[in-house]
Order: C-alpha cells, then structure tokens, then sequence
C-alpha cells in the first residue's frame, strides 16, 4: 500500500521495489543512453576506420616526409656538428660519398635527387650524376672530388637545405601551398614569382565556386518562388524538372555537357540558330563560331547546371512554410507589391538561401570530375591539381598539402552549416 | 492561369515575366539531359543534329560488348552490396541517434554525414594509400566498404528524418505487450519507417553505382565499374556508345526518383499530412 501513497511517510517516492524513484529513474535513463549509444557504435567505428583515419593518415604526409634522413643517414649525422658558416669539412663529403654509394646501390638516388628538387630547382638530374660518379671514388679526399663532379657541392646553401630537410618533419609542402618557402638560413621568404602558383590555384577555386553559387541563387530563387507559391499540381509536374537532373549521376550530366559544347556541337548550333552568334560577332566578343569546349564559360555552365538543385531545394523548403497572409498583410497596409515582397518575404526566405548556397559552395571547393572534362588548363581547382599531384607526380606531400588546405576550407564552412542550419535538419529531394 | 483582375500594370508584368524566366531555367535544367538521347540512336558517331540516319548499333555494343557488360556487372554488385551495409548500418545508428540524448551526439552526428561533406578526391586519395596498405586497393572488398562510407550519411539523413515523426509510444505499448525489443522492432517500428528506409536504400545504391573518383583509384584496370568506363572512355574519344549507356542510366534513375517521390507521398498520407 505504501507505493500507491502520494508522499510516503518519509517523503521519498519509491519504486515498486523500494528504491527512491529518483534513482530509479536516473538508472533507467542511463540504460536507455547507453543502449543509443550502443546502436549508433558501430556505424561511427565503421566510419571513422574506413574513412575518418585513412583522410587522416593521408594528411599526415603533409608535414611528414622521412626521404632524406631515410637515405642520407650518414650525411645527416655528420652534418649535425656543422655550423653552417663555411663549406662542411671533408667528414661530411665522406659521408655524403657513402650515402650515395649506397643510395646507388638500392636505386634511391632518383628520390633523393626528387626531394631536393623541390627545394632546389634542377638538382634532380645532378644528384643522379653525382650518385653515378661517386662510385668510382674509392678513397679521400672527397670534397674536392664531389665539388668537381659538380659545382652545386661547392655551395653552402645546398648544404644548408640538405641539413633543413634532414628532420622527419618539414614545413615544406605546407608552406609552399601559400607560395612561402624557407629560406637556406631557415627564414620564410615569398617564393619567387615564376614558382608561386599555388595562389592562383586558391583564388581561382574560390572564384569559381562563388560564381557558380550566386548564378545558381539567380536562376533558382525564381523558381523556387514558383514552385512554393502555385496549386500542389502545377508544383509537383514542375518539380519534376528539378528532380531528374538531382538523380541523375553527375557524370552523365557533365557527358551531357560535353557533348553538347563540342566545338560545332548542339550548343553552338542553337547560338548560330538563335543569332546569338551573329549578334556577338557584330560586337565584336568573337571572330567566328564560339569556341565553347574547354573553357571556363562551359565549366561553370554545367557547374551551375548540376548544383542547382542543391541550392533550390532548401530554399523552395522555406518558402514553402511562409504563411500568404503576410503578403496579403503587408499589401493590405498600403506597400507595393515590390516592396512587401522586399521588407516581407524575402527576409523570411533567408535561412533557405544561406543553407542552400553554403551547401553548394561547400560542395563546389571539391568538384574535380567536371573542370576534368569540360574544363581547360586553366580551369582546374584543387581537386584536380591534388589528382595530378599523386597520378602524375607521384608527390604525395604536396597531394597532402592541398588536401589540408582543401579540408580546412570545407570543415569551416561544414561547421558554420552545422551551426546555422543544423545538418539534422538537411533534407533530399 | 489568368492573371487576378485586382492585379496592377506592374504586378501583371512580374506575373508572366517570372513565369517566362522560370520556364527557361527548366529548360536548362532538363535539355542538357533530353538532348543527349535522341544522340544515342544516331547512325553516324559525331553528336550533332539533324542526325543522317538512325541505328540500334551503340545499344548492340552496350549491351552485348563484355566490356561493357561487365562494368554493367560490377556496378550492380558491388552497388547491392553497399546497400545493404549502408542499409542497416545507418538504420541502426539513425534508431540510436532519435532515441535519447547521449554525450557528444551532435558531434557523432556530424562525423557521421561528413564523408558527405568532405570534397570526394580527399576521401579517394586518402582510402587509396589506406587501403593499400591492408592489400584492399583494387579489390571489390575495398571498393564496397569506400562506397558504404560515402552512402551510410545518406540513409542516416532519411531515416532520421522519418522517425522524426514516428511516434514513440507505439514502441513502449509493444514492449508492455511483452513483445522482446528485436520483435517490436520488426513488426511495429520497421513496417512505419520503411519508406524512409527505402528512400534511404536507394540514395545508398544510386550513390555507389554513380561514384567515380574513388573506383578511380581503388579500383583494379580489368574490373570496372560502369562510371569508370564511361569516363575513361570520355577521356580519350568519345564514342557513341557513351551516350547510350547516359541514356540508360538517365532511365535508371528516373525510375529511382519514381519509387522515392511514391514512398514519400505515401508515408505523407499515413501520417496525414497534407499533400
């Protein structure tokens, strides 16, 4: 009888088997926690093992890079007590000799001379050389034998850089992704103009990306309007049109794009066909048929193409929770219909612009597949350079490089998203 | 659609302007993806109209050519096969993550829809020298659990959002009926949330069989899947037959975007909200 009481005697309420509710209720609390926790466990070790640490590994090479301690032992130990002041003494070339007489021997010259070349242009082909011709030398002295085979021995800075290197870390790659290098002395300088891409690479990414964000605000905002605001019917036939690019795949609308912007193909014909052609060449912007493929205007055109949804989607989503009595209020008080749609709608639809545009910026930083194929030289963005970097160049610090700075740009922007949107609430389609 | 007779000089202009210009954003989004088709039946191999003839030819190498065939083959393998890791693994953790408040849930959340997020040729490169290292590169295994990663935040996303609205009681009533949890799973709670599971489903398998850039490094040269091949192939010439195989998958996922656009109106209805 005492637990159907509404305050017990001693004024704690207790479960049925004498434990204070409060216990018991906070018990059966955690139970519940922890079975949640226990559902959710193994998708995130599953991600985190298969995803979270293979990007993290990667990025790792960035500021890890054992090449030269792991193939100039020697040197690097002799060049320690080096002061730095005038050439190493004959110990270090003794050395540096052996090293590459072994390095020779395990066919590692190649990555030695590609290491150093980074930092020093065109000594790749003299560590070669030297590493071949210091077989020959059987005994000392070395210095002036090495110096002889080439002048870049004779240097101090080269030294310099080799001892810089010789730690397992370096600031290299991702100093030289803001076109800064450190300096022979170990200061930070500017790297010189004709060696600075990397900016370009940066602005020219962000540029794109922005571009393709606002024209997808432009050509979406409307329709999303549209679609929100006519009879469910008309809505759903319309959105149609929305929804079969959204599913189809991103490589057959890119091979779409590619097709139809083929130098005389399907887009240039409707140019020719629609006097835009004739018209553009009156004012003077060409001389003959456009040349489309290849460029930036096709790059951003199916940029702009495949991103659109992303960006109307979230808007439309909003719009659609916008009540028309706050129209019809703020025409009702006496405002135009260009203003209240000014002061009253559009405010309202906020949150949907910034959640669809940040979503599409986001996503536009890391497009590769399309600068590839309906892009130029010119128009490639990181993505692309970080493929090229492991594919072409086989140098996996700079991939790690870019890829630092590609993933911190997009994490920032994943937090602001997550902060002002909340990504429990993204919807599709 | 006449315009309201209350209806300004001004607001009449607006009117049809707006409807004029949505028209031809529609026009844009759709006619890159129309113009295509009609290419595929062309009887010569350049990709201009008006086409000199008509054939089936690049069909005939599309669906007889083992090349192809087999990267048609691979593509649906290994697409089934992350569908159904990506199914249930996300089905589990989107159970746990509405059930109840737990310490660091946002940030789970958040690591758990990043290989959304997160631009595809880093998840690549770094899955690449990762997986190389377990003997994963270039094998099938490895493909399918890179695909289920970069599928698992869609179902998550979907299946959350449909427990949003499931009610919670219906769980507590079949637990007090003495129903075991694994049983009023399956016959109460999986039944209300299987169109979003569905939904979820096909995001998982339209993600994998479209993803390129990861096949691109993981996957070993004679075992292709179908966007692997096509790229390729764009990549040097294009040949005719790519636009055959566009216009199957176009086909593909239009019926994908049926199924879903069904499931969706139907649990709206269960649920009684307006459509």
């Amino acid at each position: 009888m005492a637990t159907a009481q509404a305050v017990p005697a001693d004024g704690v309420m207790r479960a049925a088997d004498g434990t204070p509710l409060k216990t018991a209720l906070a018990r059966a609390e955690r139970r519940e926690r922890l079975k949640a926790l226990g559902l959710v466990l193994p998708l995130f070790a599953f991600i985190v093992l298969s995803f979270v640490v293979p990007i993290l590994v990667m990025l790792y090479n960035s500021v890890y890079d054992p090449d030269v301690a792991e193939n100039m032992p020697q040197t690097v130990q002799a060049l320690q007590a080096w002061d730095g002041r005038e050439l190493p003494p004959e110990e270090v070339f003794a050395a540096f000799v052996a090293d590459l007489q072994e390095a020779q021997k395990n066919k590692q010259a190649a990555l030695i001379g590609k290491r150093l070349n980074y930092e020093i242009s065109g000594i790749r082909s003299k560590v070669t050389t030297t590493a071949r011709k210091v077989g020959a030398l059987a005994e000392g002295p070395y210095r002036e034998a090495v110096i002889a085979i080439d002048k870049v021995w004779g240097d101090i800075d080269t030294w310099a850089t080799i001892k810089r290197s010789s730690s397992d870390w370096t600031p290299f790659y991702i100093l030289s992704m803001l076109d800064l290098r450190q300096g022979p002395d170990g200061s930070i300088e500017h790297m010189p103009a004709d060696r600075s891409i990397y900016k370009d690479i940066l602005v020219r990414t962000l540029g794109i990306s922005l571009l393709v964000t606002a024209m997808t605000l432009v050509l979406g905002y409307p329709v999303a309007y549209m679609l929100a605001t006519s009879p469910q019917k008309t809505a759903s036939i319309l959105m149609i049109f929305v929804l079969l690019p959204f599913w189809t795949s991103l490589l057959v609308r890119t091979t779409a794009w590619m097709i139809l912007m083929q130098d005389g193909g399907v887009f240039t014909q409707m140019l020719n066909f629609s006097g835009i052609t004739f018209l553009m060449n009156m004012l003077g912007v060409i001389d003959g048929e456009p040349q489309l493929f290849k460029t930036r205007f096709a790059t951003v055109v199916a940029m702009t193409h495949i991103q659109l949804p992303f960006t109307l989607l979230p808007i439309y989503s909003v719009m659609k929770t916008i009540s028309p009595n706050y129209m019809r209020a703020a025409k009702s008080l006496g405002g135009t219909p260009f203003y209240s749609f000014l002061r009253v709608y559009m405010p309202q639809t906020l949150p949907g612009v910034a959640a669809g545009c940040l979503l599409t910026f986001i996503l536009c930083l890391g497009y590769y597949i399309t600068p590839a194929l309906v892009g130029g030289p010119t128009d490639q963005m990181i993505s692309g350079f970080i493929e090229r970097a492991i594919n072409s160049e086989n140098n996996w610090g700079k991939a790690s490089a870019l890829g630092v700075i590609l993933l911190t740009a997009t994490l920032i922007l994943y937090y602001v998203y997550n902060k002002l949107v909340g990504i429990d609430r993204m919807k599709l389609g | 659609m006449a315009v309201p007779s209350y209806y300004t000089r001004g607001e009449t202009i607006a009117y049809y302007a707006l409807r004029v210009f949505v028209a031809l954003v529609l026009l844009f989004l759709i006619s890159p993806i129309l113009a295509v088709m009609p290419l595929s039946f062309n009887s010569e191999s350049f990709f201009t109209y008006p086409m000199p003839g008509y054939s089936l030819k690049w069909y005939e190498d599309f669906f007889f050519n083992p090349r192809w065939t087999g990267s048609v083959k691979m593509s649906f393998f290994v697409a089934f096969a992350t569908t159904i890791l990506a199914t249930t693994l996300g089905t589990l953790a989107a159970l746990g993550l509405s059930r109840s408040n737990f310490p660091l849930k946002s940030t789970m959340m958040a690591i758990l829809i990043s290989p959304m997020i997160v631009p595809v040729i880093i998840s690549a490169v770094g899955m690449f020298k990762f997986y190389a290292q377990l003997d994963l590169a270039g094998t099938r295994i490895g493909i399918i659990l890179a695909h289920t990663a970069l599928a698992t935040p869609f179902v998550v996303i979907t299946v959350t959002a449909t427990l949003a609205s499931f009610d919670k009681t219906l769980m507590r009533a079949g637990a007090s009926c003495g129903a075991p949890p694994h049983t009023v799973f399956f016959k109460v709670v999986m039944p209300l949330i299987l169109p979003g599971m569905i939904s979820g489903a096909l995001f998982a398998f339209v993600t994998s069989f479209d993803e390129v850039v990861v096949v691109l490094f993981l996957a070993s040269p004679e075992d292709r899947t179908l966007p692997l091949q096509m790229f390729s192939g764009i990549r040097e010439m294009i040949s005719p037959t790519i636009t055959a195989a566009a216009t199957v998958l176009v086909l593909i996922s239009t019926a994908l975007l049926i199924t879903v656009e069904m499931l969706r109106r139907r649990s709206e209805r269960l649920r009684g909200v307006q459509v």
